[in-house]
């Protein structure tokens, strides 16, 4: 309780969370804090709550004990498998309608297209888009409206290898503007700085 | 309040890209009623007398069967979850899906009830007060039957349960719809119609918000 901890609270903080899932306990006294530049790896066999946990802090899967604290007006973009994107409209409406949802600023629409490497499919209804280029759509959903909280569920499934240094590359530059991430993840992602960045290693026990 | 009208311009957008659900709800409304000559005989003043309460049924039956697309594409691939953390509060978002919902299923109906008005020897002023009932009346269903989708979304044969679900609330509707076309009800019908559907609008948002928070729990 230092008072310059009082000037800058945490992007979002984790106290003593643990959740339940039907009969099974599946994670308890689970911490920390993230602040702006952090990243934080949840690591752990499948089945050991990564994407609960990443829901939990979402507040969509309710904890049985503990709490989340987000700092005030702090936004988050959530990416899990489930993009939200629907097939018969063609890329470009997607995206626009997820940025008139979560409002600006962000990049224009072309420019994150641009950025995430599918630019000349905008007129493309999504459905024909390959898996790799639909997780690319999801990540320049979050390029379309600053958030400064990512919470990514397994970014970098479907990418390829271009995708995949794209994906990092766009987490340094979100750190660097003062963004955190809170990523579950098997992989280990190409990031430029690996200062601020810790481990959660979940699962493991019966 | 432009992620409100964005959100009812995608709605619109899908169930017309969709290949022609209103007109299959359109289709199945006429089908409904135009059996019901058939099934009670062509005896045309009985037709009369029972004509609204067999536009009503159809109405009914027609968007009843629309109610699962309400929420469920939105639930299977997530963008419901996503919307969660839009600028927009979940319960303007379930408003804003009513209201595209009620332009999707309800305003076909109304358009093609002249047709089925034709088929059931409706004369002007009975037709005119059905089609001001329904008018008035279909909000409190397409509200209703938000409730009944959003309480099943969770359910994988939701489309089953929902319409049971709210068949007793509706009920209501119902009565006094018909009644407004009866020409000895004064207007008491009319009014308690337009409570009905002023209430239910009103607080359908929250009720059906409220079941789509647990329901990710």
């Amino acid at each position: 309780m230092n008072v310059s901890a009082k000037a800058h609270p945490p992007l979002m903080s984790a106290r003593d969370l643990s959740v339940r899932r039907g009969e099974r306990l599946l994670f308890q006294a689970i911490g920390f804090s993230l602040n702006p530049g952090d990243v934080l790896l949840l690591r752990g066999p499948n089945g050991a709550g990564k994407s609960t946990l990443l829901l939990t802090l979402a507040g969509i899967v309710r904890a049985e004990s503990g709490s989340v604290t987000r700092a005030d007006a702090v936004g988050l973009h959530l990416l899990t498998y489930q993009h939200g994107l629907k097939a018969r409209l063609t890329v470009r409406e997607n995206l626009a309608f997820w940025q008139a949802l979560y409002g600006g600023p962000g990049l224009g629409l072309e420019a994150a297209l641009e950025r995430v490497g599918i630019a000349s499919l905008a007129g493309l209804e999504t459905g024909y888009l390959s898996s790799g280029q639909t997780r690319r759509l999801s990540l320049a959903r979050l390029l379309v409206s600053h958030r400064p909280l990512w919470l990514l569920d397994e970014p970098s499934a479907t990418l390829d290898a271009a995708g995949e240094a794209l994906l990092g590359a766009l987490i340094d530059e979100h750190r660097l503007e003062g963004g955190a991430a809170v990523i579950a993840t098997h992989h280990d992602l190409p990031l430029a700085n690996p200062s601020g960045q810790s481990t959660l290693t979940l699962g493991g026990k019966p | 309040m432009t992620a409100f009208w964005t959100l009812i311009a995608r709605e619109l957008r899908l169930a017309f890209r969709a290949g022609g659900e209103a007109l299959v709800l359109v289709l199945f409304f006429i089908m409904v009623g135009a059996i019901v000559p058939f099934a009670i005989g062509p005896d045309r003043p009985q037709l009369m007398r029972l004509a609204p309460g067999i536009v009503w049924i159809a109405a009914f039956l027609a968007m009843l069967l629309g109610l699962d697309r309400m929420f469920r594409a939105d639930e299977d691939d997530g963008a419901l979850m996503l919307m969660r953390h839009a600028v927009l509060p979940l319960e303007a978002i379930v408003a804003a899906k009513l209201i595209a919902h009620w332009l999707v299923t309800a305003v076909p109906v109304l358009l093609a009830l002249p047709i089925l008005a034709l088929l059931l020897s409706m004369e002007g002023p009975q037709l005119a007060m059905t089609a001001l009932g329904m008018l008035v009346g279909t909000p409190a269903l397409v509200g209703l039957g938000g409730i009944g989708a959003a309480v099943t979304v969770g359910l994988r044969r939701g489309g089953l349960v929902a319409p049971i679900l709210i068949l007793p609330l509706a009920i209501p509707v119902i009565i006094f719809g018909v009644g407004m076309a009866d020409p000895m009800s004064g207007r008491g019908a009319t009014l308690f119609l337009i409570a009905l559907s002023l209430v239910v609008a009103v607080l359908s948002p929250f009720a059906a918000a409220l079941a789509l928070r647990a329901s990710g729990e």
